[in-house]
């Protein structure tokens, strides 16, 4: 029996009327690597915050670490002394300083007026770089690095702080799949030294071979905790939405009509020799990991980058596009992969972000734009999407993710693309909504859209693409049917 | 704030606010100095409040974009030293239609420096406010060396009208200024160039990556903004019948702090011309209202920065934290 | 080295070496040690201010209302050492530095306390300090000094052979309050946090650094500089005019972005700040001796910082357009 490094039991948190937590516990060994999982919203932060001691749960709760007797909070000098360090989704570090620096901030906060002794914060970064066996320059500027890069140091950071129970928050949301394999090694390496690991994810496939136990949360409350061993990503994902999702393959069909023809497009670093033809109601998935230039080449064929050779043709007319709006304007849509903060302009309203697009035609013969008519076309897509919105003046970051992609499909199709291109649509939509959004896509394909899916979930192209290519450096490496391929094997060629 | 502002009733209420701030301050003045009510200082507000008012409306869209334009007042001199001069050199004897000739030159100088200022906000990619104080202090310099300090003055009798005549009782320049707000106002709200201001402001990535030219519109930004300044530099040549590089320098912080007191956010993307002409017509107000009372302009601008802390704090308990 | 050369620091120090190079040889006075002290002698207050601005500007604020809130330390300073009879120079550098640090606090205070942003809060505070202090001095000059304020303080004289070269009492201000501020910044912790907290304040509100302290030092540091700036420029001028500084505090800020500190925080040296100033006292210096017209100097100031902005960015067009728009 391996000895706890955290048992909390009871634990029950109130906003307002609001429960956020009712009841939940968790239990982590030490050395362990535990994976805490659940939808956007199901309680896993304020967990995460309990046991931080930044909130205070309700009376009840009884938390203990390691050997100390239980209590019924936790406050944050305990959480510091029993070296508990969560590090979030945005890390938390400084661009501006050197990696040395980030990796000792900490000191400088807890030393005011102590010397910043260059010397010595070196010396302890690298001793801690050594430690985790990577190489990662000191004197580096942290805002030059890779997200990749910075998530090392952001552990160099907890680890140089002592860290003993560490929780890590969607550590691999960015990183590609070489990324993640390194950093699951350095996770391995620091649990046979006995720390313990969280990892707090709702997109779970590669993280959970590391892991021993998962513990899933609905809602605030404990669905249950269960050994990795035999756990599939299918099985996790009806506990974390309490609903099975069967996807049904599309049925294989022959498509005849070309809309978009690609012929050797080239640019150089980014992608080489890229040729295929997409047609009118097919979904032809594009995949490959991050850096493989799946996101590359849609940005030239959205006119935001310049291809340096070969052609593209659309509809049996070469084009070359000099901006995006000449893109968009030729009927080319593009939902970008960062919805936070190229998709959508989160601070403005529903309206705003849907008309966004589409001004011109709205505003058709004059400068006028009627604010009637602007609102009349979100209103439509609206109810057309069956998007949840209490009202639509309100800024779009008040929606959830899901909704929030369904006002990013609105504002493309009001531009009655002819290529929709998908670039990893269901980042950081909740497992349930994704199934709408790939409804949606499925329609639209019904109605004669091309569509262009780009994702690294192998599961996604497998059972809704028509078609798949895969990129590797920059090159498509394989072209298949998925019927003609089972999804692990289709996932083994991704990573390959 | 931008929840609020920028949902409908948020708009409501900080144009009631800056209406009921409008009718205080008129009624407080109203109790504490009884002639105040007569119709003299509601004409003589009029004939103030236009050359900030103007200046106002050119530092107002810069701030919706994101930015800042802190060379509008030198912009102002400028346009009006460039009309000054054309005016004095050809038309002397023209008469009344020296009026239009020296209203266009001095939009369109402005429309031309903001064009350049513009221009490098968006393709150097410099932040607005090193664009625009690197452009403040090279008009003020290039204004200084074509006047070698002086003033240019004695221009022809048409543009005393523009400056000192009434319409049915509305002072000339408030009508131009009330004209520039009902066409800031139409750019603004319903216009495809102001929907993509307000969209460049609050995030420009997300703006091209929508499809919009986000250089175009900030070049489109600052040009405005300069002919508006320019619109006011040619108010003020009337106004005083000579144009003196510094003129109005006083202004530009007042109209920054006008912008931020109607509620535009200073990030961008938010805020309505409404409220701002009512707040401009408050801050006056105010300053009249002291000066009846025998308080100097300083002591209206002290508490016009007072005011403006005042009303951010009141507002601060409606503002989202970021 | 190269490294070295690149940064806006040796970017700065090459061009003011060129500039002086240039102005040796195309003047006779330029070179002179006389030449040479003045300029520092006249510089010294613009220094102190750019100093503490840097500090603020790393924070990620900004202070409109350092300037003016010099002119108030001035006047309010004056007037109580002429009501306590004259004082002398430790009770004059007391009050100057408490009023300058109380008038930080008081921007500090709005900003922290009430989350207002900084350039909100020093515009307002701008207009209130500079009307109240033209109300209330009814702008009104003060020409009676105490005569320890009035007689220069000479730190070091060289004769030459016609008159002599002197350094005055603010050169020696200006060197401890750059030193004071390169050591805070530079040498440690509190400046790791400035720099933390400009670059990333959510992470380094995370991290469990006191904003309030950060906030109120940063602000602070700048009304301290803002005071003892405050009374050496009255040491230097010999009188108090309450506008004498009014639209000073865009000067600096144009000279200290010019060195390298970028609006938005986390980004900026003491250095930089420093040699900002210098470059454009130098410039306006040799064309004085070169005979152009003082109606010129502004323009070509404003022409340089154009040409220096234009220069410093070419290689990064428009990404970093969206860029620096998101820091700030």
């Amino acid at each position: 029996m391996a000895k706890h490094a955290l048992r909390a039991t009871g634990v029950t948190q109130k906003f307002g009327s609001f429960t956020a937590l009712r009841n939940v516990s968790f239990e982590l060994e030490e050395g362990e690597v535990h994976c805490l999982a659940g939808e956007n919203g199901c309680g896993k932060s304020t967990l995460i915050k309990v046991i931080n001691g930044v909130n205070i749960p309700e009376p009840g709760a009884q938390i203990s670490f390691h050997h100390d007797p239980a209590a019924a909070r936790v406050f944050p000098h305990d959480a510091k002394r029993h070296g508990v360090h969560v590090i979030w989704q945005d890390l938390a570090l400084f661009p501006d300083l050197s990696v040395a620096e980030n990796i000792c901030f900490d000191r400088f906060v807890a030393q005011p007026f102590g010397g910043r002794n260059q010397a010595a914060s070196r010396q302890m970064a690298e001793e801690v770089i050594a430690r985790i066996g990577i190489r990662l320059d000191p004197d580096a500027r942290l805002g030059d690095l890779s997200i990749a890069k910075r998530q090392l140091v952001a552990i160099c950071r907890v680890l140089a702080a002592n860290a003993r129970i560490i929780f890590m928050d969607e550590p691999t949301a960015s990183l590609t799949r070489k990324e993640t394999q390194a950093l699951l090694d350095i996770v391995r390496k620091l649990s046979s030294e006995g720390i313990s690991i969280v990892f707090v994810s709702h997109r779970l496939a590669e993280v959970l071979d590391v892991c021993s136990r998962v513990t899933v949360l609905k809602d605030g409350s404990l669905v249950g905790t269960y050994p990795t061993k035999g756990m599939t990503q299918k099985r996790l994902s009806e506990l974390m939405t309490g609903m099975e999702l069967s996807e049904q393959q599309r049925q294989p069909k022959t498509f005849t009509d070309t809309v978009l023809e690609l012929r050797n497009l080239s640019r150089p670093g980014e992608y080489e020799d890229i040729s295929f033809s997409l047609h009118k109601g097919e979904i032809l998935g594009i995949t490959g990991l991050m850096g493989s230039g799946r996101t590359e080449l849609a940005l030239s064929l959205f006119g935001m980058t310049r291809p340096a050779g070969g052609e593209i043709v659309l509809e049996g007319k070469p084009v070359r596009f000099a901006s995006n709006h000449e893109a968009i304007d030729a009927g080319i849509a593009y939902v970008s992969e960062d919805r936070l903060n190229l998709g959508l302009d989160q601070t403005q309203s529903i309206v705003k972000n849907t008309a966004a697009t589409v001004l011109d035609d709205l505003a058709e013969p004059t400068f006028w734009l009627s604010p009637s008519r602007v609102r009349a076309l979100c209103d439509h897509w609206i109810d057309q999407l069956k998007t949840k919105v209490s009202n639509p003046e309100l800024p779009v970051n008040s929606l959830s993710g899901g909704n929030q992609q369904r006002i990013v499909l609105a504002k493309w199709l009001a531009t009655n693309p002819k290529v929709l291109i998908l670039d990893a649509p269901t980042v950081g939509v909740d497992v349930g909504a994704k199934a709408g959004i790939f409804r949606i896509a499925r329609d639209l394909a019904e109605q004669g859209m091309a569509i262009i899916l780009i994702t690294d979930e192998a599961s996604e192209v497998h059972a809704h693409a028509d078609r798949v290519l895969i990129l590797r450096e920059g090159r498509i490496r394989e072209e298949l049917s998925p019927h003609d391929i089972e999804e692990e094997a289709l996932e083994g060629l991704i990573n390959a | 704030m931008r929840a609020t502002l920028s949902t409908w009733s948020g708009d409501r209420i900080e144009l009631s606010a800056m209406v009921l701030f409008l009718f205080a301050s008129i009624a407080l003045f109203g109790i504490l100095a009884p002639q105040f009510l007569s119709g003299g200082i509601f004409r003589s507000i009029a004939f103030q409040l236009p050359e900030l008012g103007l200046l106002t409306l050119a530092m107002f869209i810069p701030i919706i974009a994101g930015g800042l334009n802190l060379a509008v007042t030198f912009t102002a001199n400028i346009c009006a030293l460039a009309a000054a001069f054309f005016v004095k050199s050809f038309m002397m004897e023209a008469g009344i239609t020296a009026l239009p000739v020296a209203l266009l030159i001095g939009m369109g100088t402005g429309f031309l420096i903001g064009v350049a200022t513009g221009a490098m906000v968006a393709y150097v990619g410099a932040h607005p406010i090193l664009v625009t104080l690197g452009a403040m202090i090279f008009l003020r310099g290039l204004g200084e060396l074509l006047t070698r300090g002086g003033d240019i003055s004695g221009l022809p009798d048409s543009f005393k009208t523009l400056g000192h005549e009434s319409i049915l009782g509305v002072p000339i320049p408030m009508l131009v200024f009330l004209l520039a707000v009902a066409v800031c106002l139409y750019i603004m709200q319903f216009t495809k160039l102001g929907f993509r201001i307000h969209m460049v402001g609050s995030n420009p990535k997300a703006a091209l990556y929508s499809g919009i030219n986000v250089n175009r519109v900030l070049v489109w930004v600052y040009g405005l903004s300069g002919a508006f300044a320019g619109l006011a530099g040619i108010i003020m040549l009337a106004r005083f019948n000579s144009v003196r590089i510094g003129h109005g320098e006083s202004y530009l912080l007042i109209t920054i702090l006008a912008c931020f007191l109607a509620g535009a956010n200073p990030f961008g993307g938010f805020g309505r011309v409404l409220p701002l002409a009512v707040g401009l017509m408050s801050l006056q107000v105010i300053a009249s209202g002291m000066n009846l009372m025998g308080a100097s302009q300083h002591l209206a601008t002290a508490a016009w920065g007072g005011f403006l802390i005042l009303v951010m704090i009141l507002r601060a308990p409606f503002q989202s934290k970021r | 080295m190269p490294k070295m050369l690149a940064s806006p620091e040796g970017v700065l120090s090459a061009l003011i070496l060129a500039l002086c190079i240039l102005l040796s040889f195309a003047t006779d006075s330029f070179l002179s040690l006389q030449n040479l002290f003045d300029l520092l002698n006249n510089q010294s207050v613009n220094i102190i201010f750019a100093v503490g601005l840097v500090v603020v500007l790393i924070a990620g604020g900004i202070d409109i209302s350092f300037s003016v809130a010099a002119s108030v330390v001035q006047y309010v300073t004056v007037v109580l050492l002429m009501q306590l009879g004259g004082g002398n120079w430790a009770l004059g550098l007391l009050l100057a530095g408490a009023t300058g640090i109380a008038l930080g606090l008081v921007n500090a205070l709005f900003i922290h306390r009430f989350r207002i942003v900084s350039i909100i809060v020093t515009i307002g505070t701008f207009n209130v300090f500079f009307g109240l202090l033209m109300y209330l001095s009814r702008g009104r000059s003060l020409y009676g000094i105490p005569d320890w304020l009035y007689d220069r303080i000479t730190i070091l004289s060289i004769p030459m052979e016609r008159g002599s070269a002197t350094l005055y009492l603010p050169v020696l201000a200006m060197l401890v309050m750059v030193a004071a501020t390169w050591f805070i910044l530079s040498k440690t912790g509190l400046g790791r946090q400035i720099y933390g907290f400009g670059s990333n304040p959510d992470a380094a509100r995370r991290s469990g650094i006191s904003i309030a302290w950060i906030q109120a030092f940063a602000y602070g540091w700048l009304g301290l500089c803002a005071g003892i700036a405050g009374l050496m420029q009255a040491h230097i001028v010999r009188e108090v005019v309450p506008n004498a500084l009014y639209g000073r505090e865009l000067d600096i800020l144009a000279a200290v972005v010019l060195g390298g500190t970028v609006l938005g925080g986390g980004r900026g040296t003491v250095l930089g700040a420093v040699l900002g100033v210098v470059l454009l006292a130098l410039i306006q210096n040799g064309l004085n001796l070169l005979g152009i017209t003082p109606f010129a100097f502004k323009m070509i100031v404003g022409a340089v910082i154009l040409i220096a902005i234009t220069a410093s960015n070419a290689d990064r067009l428009l990404p970093e357009v969206l860029k620096s728009r998101k820091e700030a």
